[in-house]
Formats: C-alpha cells, sequence, structure tokens
C-alpha cells in the first residue's frame, strides 16, 4: 500500500468517535467482546487471550464536540476526563462490554467509579499496578492483581483464559512491541521521512484496531515511508515529553514539525511501547507481565521514582540515544502528573545542558500561534547553538 | 449572639499541645530527636512515634501558613522558579516556605526531615510532592503504597501488599534513621490510646446528629479532628483532650446549646448541612461566618473523614498491629470509590436529618474534586434534597471570592426554603 493510504487510513481511524472499526470487528462474530481501556497501560495480551478487542480510549480530541461532558466536570479540571464521559453519555461505547481505568491519577480514578455509576450493568474495572518494584512485594501484588482480572474477563467470555492463551498472546504483542520500536527508530534515523505527525497516526490506529492488522499495517509502512524521497530540511531534533494521557490535536504535533523541530521521541501513546523488551513466552505468563512491568517497562510521571538520581533518567537516555538537541515539555492544562514532575525533569536537563521549552495544550486547542511562536524560537535558538 | 469568646478547655489544651510539637519540631538539634515527614491521610503517627521520632505533617504547616495569611506569597515563589499555575497549592506553600527559610509557624526554623514517608493514599499528588522534597532535601524516601479500593472493597491481596511493605520497606527505614529498634510491644500501647481517643472522636461527630446540633461537623470539626488528624493519635494528650471535649459537648446538648463561634455560641440552626470537600483556609472565619450568619449549621462532613473514616466501625486494633495500620491507610476517605463516597453522603444527609448537600469543589484538588459534581446529582436523585456547589482554594488567596460565594450560599439557602414550602404545601 502507497504510504498515503496508509496514512489516510490511520487518519480516518483515529478521528472516527464512533469507533466503526472496532464495532465491524465486533459485529462479525456474535462472541465478540470489546474492552475499553484508558490511558497510559493496561496489560492488552489478557484481553486478547481472551478473544476480546482491547480499544483504546483516549478522549475525544477535536472532532467530539462536548455538550454532557462539562457538567461532570468543573473548569479546573483536565479535557480528556470531560470528553470520555461525552463518549459515553451519547451511546458511542455502548457496543463496549467493559472498560478499565488504569492508575494514573485521581481524575481517572474516579473516573472509573462515575463510570460505575453511569454503566452500573457493564464490567468496569479501576486496574492498579504497584508502585512498589520489588518481586516479592509489588510482583506478588502485581501478579494477584492481574489474576484477578484474568477471572473477570473469563466470568465475562465464560470462557477460562490459559496460560498458554495468554503466552500466544504475549508472542503477538512482542511482533508488535518490537515493530513500535522499529518504527520509532526508523524515525528517529529518517526523521524527514517519517513524520511525527504520520507516525502518531500509524500508532493511533494501533488502538482501535486488531493487533494483528496494526502488525501488517506497521510492516506497510516501514516498507512505504522507506521508499519516499522527502526532502532533508534543516531542522532540529527534540523529544516531546509529558503529552503521556490527554492527547494533544494532531495539529499540534504538525505544528512542532513545521516550526522546525523534528520529533525523535515522544510520549505520547506510551502504551504500546511501556514494556520496553520482548517477553519470554513459555513461562507462568502472568508473571512474567509483572515481571516485565517492574523492571522492564517505560518511565513516566504516573510511576513512583524510588531513587532521586533515577528521577528523568529514562528522558535523558532518550535524548542521547536519539541525538536530541532539546526537550519540549507539552502536558494537557491541569494535568498533575505531567505538571508536578515536569520542574524536576527540567532540573535534570538543565544540568545536562538539554535546552528546553514547556506548554500546555488541551486536546482541543485551537489556536496554534502561539505555540508555532515558541517552538520556531525554540528551534532557531537550538540551530544557533549546535 | 453571644460575642463574647470563651475559650473551652479543650481549645486551650489543643493549642498548647500544637505549640508544644512545633517546639519539639523546631528544636530536636538540642535533642537529637528525627523527624519523619509524611501526609495526614494514612498517617503512621503510632508507628512514628514508636522510634521516639517526631511527625511533621506538610498540609498541616500550610493550612497554618494560610491561616496566618502567608500562602500567598509563598504560592507565588514557588510558581516564580517553575511550578505550574495548574497544581495543587499545598505542595506550593511547601516548597514556598522552605525557600523563604523554611520557618515553622512558631517563628523558629524547621530543620530538614530525616525521612520522607511517603504514605500513598488516596492522592497521586502525594507521591510527587514528596519526590520534589526529596529532590530539594536530598534525604531519604521511602514509599508505601496503598492500593485504590477501586471495586469499594479492601481485598485480602491489597492488605497482604501493605503489610509486607510495611515490614520489609518501612520499619527498616525507620529503624533505620531513628537507630532504634522495632518494638511491638510500644507500638501495641500507642495504637490502644488511639483507639481510646477515636471512640470519643466519633461520639462527638455523631453528636451532629442532634436536631439542634451542638458542633458545627465542618468549621468546628477541623479543630476537632486536629489532635487525632496529625502528630497526636496514639498519645495520651490525645485521649485526653477528646475525653475533655466529649464532656464538654454533652453539657452543651443538656443545656440545649448550638454549636460554637468564633462570636460565640450559635443562637439559631435555621440550616442543617452535609458538606462535601475541603474548607478554604486562607478566608477560614470570613467563610464560616457567611454560615453562621445564617443559622446554618454543618452537621456531618466528608472532610472529617481524610485522615480515617471512624465513624463506619474502623478502630485501630492493638491485637493486630500491622494490620491495622494497613487497614487504617486503605480505608482513608479519599481512598475510597465514589459510589461508596456517594453512600456515605447520601446516608449523612439522611442520618443527620440534613436540608441538603453542599460541596466545596477545590480548584487544588483533583483527589476529592474530580468527580463531585457527579456526586452531587447522585445524592440529590437519592435523597431528595437539594445539593449545591461553590468554589474556593486551599491555601491560595487568589481563589477566594467573598462575593461569590456569598451569593451562592444565599441561594441555595433560599433553595432549601423553596424545597421546605414545597414539602409543607405537599
Ligand atoms: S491528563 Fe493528566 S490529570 Fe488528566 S486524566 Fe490524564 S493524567 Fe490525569
Ligand atoms: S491534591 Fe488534595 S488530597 Fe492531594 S495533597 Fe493536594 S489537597 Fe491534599
Amino acid at each position: 500500500m502507497a504510504l498515503k493510504d496508509i496514512i489516510e487510513r490511520c487518519t480516518v481511524l483515529h478521528e472516527d468517535m464512533d469507533f466503526n472499526a472496532a464495532k465491524e470487528w465486533k459485529a462479525a462474530d456474535p462472541d465478540r467482546k470489546v474492552i475499553g481501556y484508558l490511558p497510559v497501560y493496561v496489560p492488552e495480551e489478557i484481553i486478547h487471550a481472551a478473544g476480546m478487542l482491547p480499544l483504546g480510549v483516549f478522549g475525544g480530541g477535536e472532532q467530539l464536540e462536548v455538550i454532557h461532558g462539562d457538567a461532570y466536570y468543573q473548569s479546573y479540571i483536565c479535557r480528556i476526563p470531560r470528553s470520555t464521559i461525552e463518549l459515553g453519555v451519547t451511546g458511542r461505547l455502548d457496543f463496549v462490554d467493559g472498560m478499565l481505568f488504569p492508575s494514573i491519577c485521581d481524575v481517572i480514578r474516579n473516573l472509573s467509579g462515575m463510570w460505575k455509576m453511569i454503566q452500573p450493568e457493564k464490567f468496569v474495572a479501576y486496574f492498579d499496578v504497584p508502585q512498589n518494584y520489588a518481586d516479592g512485594v509489588g510482583g506478588e501484588y502485581y501478579t494477584k492483581e492481574l489474576e484477578h482480572l484474568r477471572d473477570g474477563f473469563a466470568e465475562l467470555t465464560g470462557k477460562p483464559i490459559t496460560n498458554d492463551a495468554i503466552n500466544q498472546s504475549i508472542a503477538l504483542y512482542n511482533q508488535r512491541r518490537s515493530l513500535v520500536r522499529e518504527v520509532y527508530q526508523f524515525r528517529s534515523e529518517y526523521p524527514w521521512k517519517a513524520l511525527a505527525s504520520e507516525v502518531y497516526v500509524l500508532m493511533r490506529a494501533g488502538l482501535v484496531i486488531p493487533v494483528e492488522e496494526h502488525i501488517a499495517m506497521m510492516k506497510e509502512y516501514l516498507a512505504a515511508a522507506n521508499e519516499e524521497d522527502r526532502p532533508l530540511r534543516d531542522a532540529c531534533r527534540v523529544v516531546i515529553n509529558g503529552s503521556f494521557c490527554e492527547q494533544p490535536p494532531l495539529n499540534l504535533v504538525k505544528t512542532i514539525e513545521m516550526a522546525g523541530c523534528y520529533i525523535v521521541d515522544d510520549d505520547y501513546l506510551l502504551g504500546n511501547r511501556w514494556l520496553l523488551e520482548d517477553l519470554p513466552t513459555d513461562g507462568n505468563a502472568l508473571e512474567v507481565l509483572a515481571s516485565a512491568f517492574l523492571h522492564h517497562s517505560a518511565d513516566t510521571a504516573a510511576k513512583y521514582c524510588a531513587k532521586k538520581e533515577e528521577v528523568g533518567q529514562f528522558l535523558l537516555e532518550s535524548v542521547k540515544n536519539n541525538k536530541a538537541e532539546g526537550v519540549i515539555f507539552a502536558a494537557p492544562s491541569f494535568c498533575d502528573p505531567a505538571l508536578l514532575e515536569r520542574p524536576m525533569l527540567a532540573d535534570r536537563m538543565t544540568e545536562h545542558n538539554v535546552p528546553h521549552i514547556s506548554f500546555k495544550y488541551a486536546e482541543n486547542s485551537g489556536q496554534m500561534q502561539p505555540i508555532r511562536e515558541q517552538a520556531g524560537t525554540f528551534a532557531d535558538t537550538l540551530k544557533l547553538w549546535s | 449572639m453571644n460575642t463574647e469568646v470563651i475559650k473551652e478547655a479543650s481549645m486551650v489544651m489543643q493549642k498548647e499541645m500544637i505549640t508544644r510539637n512545633y517546639d519539639a519540631l523546631t528544636s530536636t538539634e538540642e535533642s537529637g530527636r528525627k523527624i519523619a515527614s509524611t501526609f495526614v491521610p494514612g498517617n503512621l503517627n503510632e508507628l512514628i512515634m514508636s522510634f521516639g521520632m517526631l511527625n511533621n505533617l506538610p498540609e498541616i504547616n500550610a493550612i497554618q501558613n494560610g491561616m496566618r495569611k502567608k500562602s500567598g506569597p509563598m504560592i507565588m515563589d514557588a510558581e516564580r522558579q517553575g511550578h505550574s499555575e495548574d497544581v495543587c497549592t499545598y505542595v506550593k506553600a511547601d516548597i514556598g516556605q522552605m525557600s523563604k527559610g523554611n520557618i515553622a509557624p512558631n517563628g523558629k526554623p524547621m530543620p530538614s526531615p530525616d525521612l520522607l514517608l511517603l504514605s500513598y493514599t488516596g492522592c497521586f499528588t502525594f507521591m510527587k510532592w514528596f519526590e520534589l522534597l526529596r529532590h530539594e532535601y536530598g534525604c531519604e524516601t521511602v514509599m508505601l503504597h496503598v492500593p485504590y479500593t477501586g471495586d469499594g472493597v479492601v481485598t485480602d491481596n491489597m492488605r497482604d501488599y501493605v503489610v509486607k511493605q510495611l515490614k520489609e520497606d518501612v520499619i527498616p527505614a525507620l529503624e533505620r534513621v531513628s537507630g532504634v529498634k522495632f518494638d511491638i510491644d510500644r507500638l501495641r500501647e500507642n495504637l490502644r490510646r488511639s483507639a481510646a481517643a477515636e471512640d470519643n472522636l466519633v461520639w462527638v461527630l455523631e453528636s451532629g446528629k442532634n436536631v439542634r446540633s451542638p458542633i458545627d461537623a465542618y468549621f468546628g470539626g477541623v479543630y476537632y479532628l486536629g489532635p487525632i488528624f496529625t502528630a497526636f493519635r496514639g498519645t495520651q494528650e490525645a485521649v485526653d483532650y477528646y475525653r475533655v471535649l466529649r464532656g464538654e459537648i454533652e453539657k452543651r446538648i443538656e443545656q440545649n446549646l448550638g454549636p460554637i463561634t468564633p462570636e460565640g455560641d450559635m443562637p439559631e440552626e435555621k440550616y442543617r448541612l452535609v458538606v462535601e470537600g475541603p474548607p478554604n483556609w486562607t478566608n477560614f472565619r470570613e467563610f464560616w461566618k457567611m454560615f453562621y450568619d445564617e443559622g446554618a449549621v454543618v452537621v456531618a462532613s466528608t472532610y472529617t473523614k481524610v485522615g480515617g473514616v471512624y465513624d463506619l466501625g474502623f478502630r485501630h486494633d492493638p491485637d493486630n498491629p500491622i494490620e491495622t495500620m494497613a487497614d487504617y491507610c486503605l480505608g482513608c476517605y479519599t481512598n475510597r470509590n465514589l459510589p461508596t463516597r456517594v453512600d456515605m453522603l447520601a446516608n449523612y444527609v439522611e442520618e443527620y436529618q440534613a436540608d441538603g448537600l453542599l460541596t466545596n469543589s477545590i480548584k487544588s484538588c483533583n483527589s476529592f474534586s474530580a468527580g463531585q459534581l457527579m456526586m452531587m446529582q447522585e445524592v440529590e436523585k437519592r435523597t431528595g434534597k437539594p445539593a449545591a456547589f461553590i468554589e474556593t482554594d486551599l491555601v491560595d488567596p487568589r481563589y477566594f471570592s467573598a462575593a461569590n460565594v456569598k451569593n451562592r450560599l444565599e441561594s441555595y439557602f433560599q433553595m432549601i426554603e423553596q424545597k421546605r414550602a414545597q414539602s409543607r404545601v405537599a
């Protein structure tokens, strides 16, 4: 498939607030079920092993007009919960059989309880992850939480979920993880070929289609993007940080690029590369997932950093590995995790002479002019100093 | 209204307790005692004390600074240092206090904590707050992750996880920092005293069920829960304080007196309210006056449950010292899921014969605020009593608009009157 066609399909999937692809998947077999989940991370392998489709519900973006959602939230709360509520109360998620609310912040945590009240007949679970990274403590707790989740899904589908089935899913998700890494690597090496806005919609598509399809799509994308003959621009290399939950409008990603920045790494859709390495496929699958979470998962503000010297290390490594010249801290307005963490990350960057700027956005931000100016000035400064 | 303020014995006692505690905190250089900083919800005061350590609660310092009108410049200082205007103002007041020489409310310099005991219970901000303090102080931090009760129940897995962390991380860290060996009997003694004080606290809070409530369970309530939510749970002083306080309230009931306010006894009880959310501290007196001037008494509140929901039956249990600490942390108000919080509120409205629910929505606090509007709708639906909300902040004076709050309160009281008139007709 030509690059243009792949990106077009991804864009349609990204903009479709009725989740038609997931609906079609479900309609093909009356036994099929769909589990929605919010950012940042849930173990999709278990949902997949239950024969269900994991569906990333990452807010309403710019597309969705929020009419009811505002009655549920005060003005000083970020946007993603209100657009998620909007999706719920307008019936767009009625076809979804269950919702998972991962542990990320108090807003999502409380939203899990709201959802229980809005859809009392549905499977709704808050999914906690450990902030203690010792195998015998956080690991054991997490493994049992995963068992609980697995049993909940088994009850929902009426079929037990075997260890083998989860291992098979892990194998499939290993493929996806490795392809996601490849795409990011490719973009880091050839950012003029792999535009950030395109990689963004490619990753975003993975939230709403079956993993098998996403794997095929990424393979096609890599082949097509490699063929693409695009001019190398005089842009600087930046890493985006702080955008792991409420997503920026696509226009914002484009604006940063147009302002003269190649995005060589980001934390937009961290869930699909949360586990940093391939997982073994022949062990106790839940223990394997737990261990990967504890010892080989991405760092983000929603996690506790046990040691002072480790704060910001993940970001710093990304800067180094991707030969970035600067960091753009772009966080949703009112986002506690990202905004509380930012001063520590900023200090760490300053310590290592990594220039940085910061701004806030909302998923429906329309005004790009200030961001274009800020990013443009940043790019000019970086060029001047490099 | 009697405007002569008579200080009750319990008030004098509490004032002395707080003064002594700040003096102990600011004289560790001479005494050699070690300090653990920790948060109000999920605080392990009995355990900290069993190591001979002192407990310093940054939220309480922020409140003290808020009430003394010192928090505004501190917050602005923190914002100038790069902290976002969007995040919890307790954190910024704390960081601002540090940059102003870290002066304790008694005017003396507050020493850096020897340990940051991060009880991560019911609020995400706690986690980053102590990471930020560690970033500044560089002192040892120990994390106690308390899982959120998303399904409204405490499971064995959650309890085991907390117990294990207490045994494997928290207690060893306290031993290391204090140089004192863990003594379970000392802990049990402290827990026994906690339970005794908790019994009387619950009695006091439930006295709001009397029609002609002898207490205000929000504005007065924050004073009543001071000792138990802070550095005194598990001390004999707290046991004595609650005994004396109970005696005073018993007398008020006998004499059919309403709550005591900064301007004396409240002459009349016109409206009985349940309040959800923390109070505003920068304009606390002014805020309270808007209620008592109108004859509005808060008969129950959820803020008085942030440091422990004792009225639903929990007591610290000296026979199961570690498990009871785990249960305590798991059960704090904001660690409970929203349906449970709605149940609590609806029950309060019914059991305390309230006229309705008022929410003080705090700009800083997602832990409380996210979901409050829906909680109000649910409580209204279930009780048939009107709900309303006002917006303020904890310690940021920029977000307290007296005129706005007053207007909203006035319309709320009118709404209650209309409801009453309707039910008289029906
Ligand atoms: S954007 Fe930030 S504050 Fe809002 S739900 Fe996501 S993590 Fe929480
Ligand atoms: S967010 Fe709320 S609960 Fe958390 S520290 Fe701030 S005021 Fe306290």
